[in-house]
Order: C-alpha cells, then structure tokens, then sequence
C-alpha cells in the first residue's frame, strides 16, 4: 500500500489526493533491553476521517503519534502523513499538522490569549485568520482570556490546547489522549467539539484508554503491547463479537464471580460494573439454565439478561483469543 | 521575524513574571557585590595581638603605640608573663604576640643590638606570615625614625609602589571575579534551565512539530538572556563604582563587548547542557558543580594560579571564566586597551566559536 503512494511515477494534481495517513508496519524499539513499543503496525486513515486508537497504557500509543509527527524515528517500517514521508519530508509535515501531545503542554505563566496568540504566530498565522474553526470553543474560554493557563481546569486547559493545535487549520489532527483527566462532562463537550471539527473535513487522529469513547469514531483500532488487535467500524467489530454475552447479577458479587470463574460450563467471565459479564459453552442457550444453574451453586436474587457486547467486550475476547 | 519577536515575548513574560527568577537574577549580582565587598575579605584588618612588654620604658611605649597606630593590629589585653600568652593562642584569642624584652630602650639606644620577639599562631600559615610581616616593617619604621639621626652605612632602602591598587583594596581584584561568577551562574543556569523547562512541561514537543526552525528556538532562548546579562554587568560596574569606589579605568565600550563574548561563550554551554539533559534539577546541578566550581577554583580569582600544580595550570587554560577574569582586571584596573588583551580575545572567542557550533550541531530536531 505504501509502495503505490511512494513509487508512483504521476504527477500529485492528477492522481487522486491521498490518505491522511498511511502507516505501513511502523516498528520502534526503546532502550539497550530493546523494549518493542511499537510492533510493526499498519492502518490507513482516510481524509476527513476520525480515527481512534484504543488501548491501555503502554499500548504504544504515544510512540505511534510521535513517530507520525516526526518527533521520532521509526525502528522499521515507514508512514506517510499527508502524502508526505515521516522521515525525509518531516519539515512539510511539521507545516501542515496539530499536535496535542497527552499531558498539558502549553506556558502555564502566560495567559490564555498570550497561549493562543503565541501558537498562532509560530505557525505563521494570526488568531483573526483562523477563527472560525475555533470559535466555538474559544468562547467558551473568552471571559477567562486574561487569566493564566495554570490556573485553569482540567476540562478549560484541553479546550485551550485543543485551540492551540487547531489555530493554523492542520490538514490532520494529532490528539494524543486528550480527554485523560478531564471529567465526564468535559470529555462529552469535547468529543462533540471533534465532531463538528470533522465536518470541517480535518482528520483527526486520537488515542484514548476509555474504551466508551471509542464509539465516537469513525474507525478505531484495538491496540495492546504495541500491536493492533482489531482494526474497523466500531459496529463492525461489536458485530463481530462471536459468542452470546450474559450480564448476571446475584445478592453476593464475589461469591458469583468465583462460581463463575471455577464452573465449567462458563467459558469466559468477568466483573463489569455492578454486573459480571460472561459467555458459556455450548450446551447452555437459555437464560434460564444458567439462573438454574447458579441457584444449584447456592446464589439468592439472581438477575441474568442477553446483551449487546461493548467494545471492552470485544477488546477483551480479542485479548483472550 | 514576527515570530522570533513574539518568541522573544515570551522568553521575557516568563522571567519578568515568576518571582524567583528575577530574585536570582537580579538580587544575585546585589548580594554578591555586598558579600564579597563587605563581610569575605582576605585582607589582614585588626588582628588581635598580646603584648607582653618587659621593659615599661619610653622606647618600648613608643613601639606598642607604633603598632596599635597600624589598621592590622589590635592589642587584646597587655600582659605580664609568658604563661598568659600561651593561654592566649589555647583560647584563639590572639593571633599574634610580641615579646619586648627588658631593657629595651637602653640597649637599642646604647648596643645598638636588640631582639624583640613575635609568636605567631601558624594553624593559618598565611596569616601567620602576613602578621608577622607587618608587624617587622612597623618595627623596622621605628627603628629609622629613632636612627633618623645617626646614619648607618650601607643601607638598601627598597622603595615600594604598588601599581594599579595602590591602596591594596581587595574589590580589585574581586568585582572581576564576581562578574565572571554571575555571568556564568545567570547564563549557564537561566539558558539551561529554561530550555529544559520546555522539554518537561512537553512544549518543546510542539514547537519541534510547527514551522518554527530548532535553530531560532535556540535564538530567542538566547537573546533575552543576553540582554539580562548585560544588564547585570551593568549593575555590578554601577555598584562597583558608587559603592566601592572602584572606578573603570579603561574603556566602557571594551569591557561591554568583551562581556558579550563571555555572555555568548556562557549561553552556548547553557544550550548544550540543556540538550543532554531531561530535567530541570539536572540542568542546574551540571550547572552548578560543572561551571561553577571550575570558576571559583580555576580562574586564578580565589587561588592564583601560579600556586597550582603544572596539569592544573594547563587544565585552567579551558576555563572560559580565566581569560575573560584576566581581561576584564585589565581594563578595568590597569585601563589597557584592546592591543593588550588581543591575545586572551582570541583564546576566548575560539573557546565561543567552538561551544557554540557543539551546541547548535547537537540540538536535537526530534524528541531522541
């Protein structure tokens, strides 16, 4: 896939503009114990396209966003970001993308509109420029404009930043795990800031640990220990959950949890919020056996329904497969 | 430009608005004026001495009042016998004591030959000895005002003048050196750090991932510092003048460009600590015990380096802070001009030169 896009002999104006990224197995390697972050990973994100990257710490998430905005060199493997090579043409790249980077990163002793102002002139451009792509965040943060970005919260410092990163209007978004500490309203508020930021045809690339933010995008990639367990639609890899999934509720959680986990009818189970989730073998198909089942090991007040895997459901059956 | 000028903006918010910057930045070359012009000196001032006088006669009076008169000594107490003395130097009252023996103004007078004793604590060799210098030449003044009369033959009378301090003030010799100390402490640490700072708040990540090239952050890193610097050499040479009444003989103009150097020279070793190193307490520990010590022990402004070893004399000839130390006593002191100093401009400019490509060559345009 890369080859096509690097070797191509025609003209750029003729042939059809390319993806956003293309990461064609991206490799990198830390340190003298030679700690794989990143093992060869491909995806393609098209333009306009939010695409997520989903996983825990240490996923390799970072690394993959450094190495797509040039910060670091790849071990193996290539990408291209906007058509243009991550390691020769890392200046053109640096030109046209935002960046995000996970923790706060902008001068906690300036203000919020000395951040903004400082960020856009950097980039060559002016706040009036480009306001209205941030328009709709930044007058959420107006009133406060005199005020130092230390002193704001959480949820204000990501709005800030995510200004900061936008003010040059990037062809594509580097969102490295924006909504980690921030709280459930903030994160909310700002998966709809991306949304409409889509409509302004930019790519956004984010990364994220919280698995229920996953379907806010448009495509998502599963990762774990640096490779990439699931790439798709969040539909299509709910979709493609194999098995029927029992939320089950008893008197004593605990208790349950170790019937489940030692009988051997039940072929995975787990604690899920306030319920345990689990699949059976075969020979189980109605809810009532399993309730049956469960009264026979000695649970009161036993509540099992059918329900729709979430995309930790699948991240965790891809993890067990 | 626009952007360098908003970067240099920023560089100057930064200071001007956290408060312990400026303290260091511009208390430090305050303080260090004040502590070293009024309570470090080396110069010998009213030492304690004991004076133990057998004689109780006219000439024996006459001597004591000689000493007492000097600005070096002080007499602590008169006493009558040696066991006082001894108890003297045990309780580290005294750091002297003269003997004068009985008889003494007879027999100076009519055998022409008398011994009067000095005892010295020499825990201190150097003050043991500057003590008791002092204290010969008092005696010998004495001894020509009383033979003012009757010429011995055969005298060598060293006439003595000391050039340049005539009145042997230590601030000569120190305002040099505590510039040469600030400039490196404020230049090394304040660039160092302040990169530094960028790499651990993650800001640094941005700026590497924008349109903006490595080398200007390094350019508008470095100017406000610059300009600070030169600010404080201004302070210290106003300090220097209205305070210590030490003025500058030479030319103005000189002493600022050759502090520009040493500036540029000092940033230079900031910018390339702060590139191998990933946190702020780092930066300002290298900082401090790489730059600063070599300062204080190698640029022949606490210990001459006449005195060191060989391998330490050639060792302290890659000490910035040594030529820029020897070139500003010149023009400050002596008024020498830039025909004098040529030589020691050169030798720090090629030390500039060099830092200065290392540091830009090694400034990374990627996180590793």
């Amino acid at each position: 896939m890369l080859q096509y896009y690097m070797n191509t002999t025609e003209p750029m104006s003729t042939r059809i503009t390319p993806p956003a990224i293309v990461a064609d197995n991206l490799t990198k390697v830390y340190g003298a114990e030679k700690t794989t972050a990143v093992n060869a990973v491909s995806f393609m994100v098209e333009r306009g396209e939010l695409f997520g990257l989903i996983g825990p710490d240490g996923a390799g998430k970072t690394s993959i966003f450094r190495m797509l905005t040039t910060l670091l060199l790849p071990d193996g493997g290539n990408a291209l970001v906007d058509g243009h090579d991550i390691v020769k043409d890392y200046q053109q790249i640096r030109h046209t993308v935002g960046y995000m980077p996970g923790k706060f990163s902008l001068y906690p002793d300036l203000t919020i509109a000395e951040n903004l102002n400082f960020f856009a002139t950097v980039f060559n451009t002016t706040i009036e420029e480009n306001y209205h792509l941030i328009k709709d965040i930044y007058v959420q943060l107006e009133r406060f404009k005199d005020r130092r970005a230390g002193k704001l919260s959480g949820g204000m410092k990501q709005k800030l930043a995510l200004c900061c990163a936008l003010i040059h209007k990037p062809t594509v978004l580097f969102l490295d795990e924006p909504t980690t500490g921030v709280d459930p309203v903030s994160r909310k508020e700002f998966w709809e800031m991306l949304k409409r930021l889509k409509e302004q045809n930019i790519t956004i690339l984010v990364s994220t640990p919280y698995m229920d933010e996953a379907t806010l995008c448009d495509r998502i990639a599963l990762m774990q220990q640096g490779s990439i367990l699931a790439i798709d639609t969040p539909d299509a890899i709910i979709k493609s959950y194999p098995d029927i999934l029992y939320a089950i509720r008893a008197e004593k959680m605990p208790a349950l949890l170790k019937v489940l986990g030692t009988s051997n009818t039940v072929a995975t189970s787990y604690a899920f919020g306030e319920y345990a989730h689990a699949t059976f073998k075969e020979h189980i198909h109605q809810e009532q056996d399993i309730v049956s089942m469960l009264q026979y090991a000695g649970m009161d007040n036993i509540e099992v329904k059918r329900i729709q895997p979430t995309i930790e459901d699948c991240f965790i059956k891809l993890l067990h497969a | 430009m626009k952007q360098l000028r908003i970067f240099i903006r920023k560089e100057f918010a930064h200071v001007l608005r956290d408060r312990k910057t400026l303290l260091i930045l511009f208390g430090m070359p305050v303080v260090q004026i004040l502590i070293f012009g009024f309570a470090l000196t080396n110069e010998v001032k009213n030492s304690k001495i004991l004076v133990v006088d057998h004689a109780r006669d006219i000439a024996s009076q006459q001597l004591v009042a000689q000493i007492e008169a000097s600005r070096y000594f002080e007499i602590e107490k008169t006493a009558w016998n040696q066991q006082q003395i001894e108890r003297g130097f045990h309780e580290g009252q005294i750091k002297m004591a003269i003997v004068i023996p009985v008889n003494f103004g007879q027999e100076l007078m009519h055998q022409n030959d008398v011994q009067v004793q000095l005892i010295a604590d020499a825990s201190d060799p150097n003050l043991a000895t500057t003590l008791i210098n002092y204290a010969s030449s008092v005696i010998q003044d004495y001894q020509l005002q009383v033979n003012e009369t009757t010429k011995i033959p055969y005298r060598i009378i060293p006439e003595t003048r000391m050039l340049y301090n005539p009145q042997l003030k230590g601030a000569h010799n120190f305002v040099p050196g505590v510039m040469a100390l600030v400039l490196m402490l404020v230049c090394v640490m304040m660039t160092a750090v302040s990169i530094v700072k960028e790499k651990e708040a993650g800001t640094m990540e941005i700026l590497l991932v924008s349109p903006f090239k490595p080398i200007l952050v390094i350019l508008s890193k470095a100017i406000p510092y610059l300009l600070l610097s030169l600010v404080n050499v201004t302070s210290i040479l106003l300090l220097s003048v209205f305070l210590l009444d030490l003025p500058v003989h030479g030319s103005i103009v000189l002493l600022f460009a050759e502090s520009t150097l040493f500036i540029i020279t000092c940033l230079s070793l900031g910018i390339f600590i702060s590139v191998k190193t990933d946190s702020q307490q780092t930066a300002m520990l290298i900082s401090l015990m790489g730059m600063l010590l070599p300062t204080i022990l190698f640029s022949g402004f606490m210990f001459p380096i006449e005195n060191m070893p060989v391998p330490l004399q050639i060792l302290t000839n890659i000490i910035p802070a040594k030529w820029y130390y020897i070139i500003v006593k010149s023009i400050m002191i002596k008024g020498l001009g830039i025909a004098s100093i040529w030589k020691e401009t050169l030798i720090l400019a090629g030390i500039t030169v060099f830092l200065l490509v290392i540091s830009i060559k090694s400034f990374k345009i990627r996180l590793a």
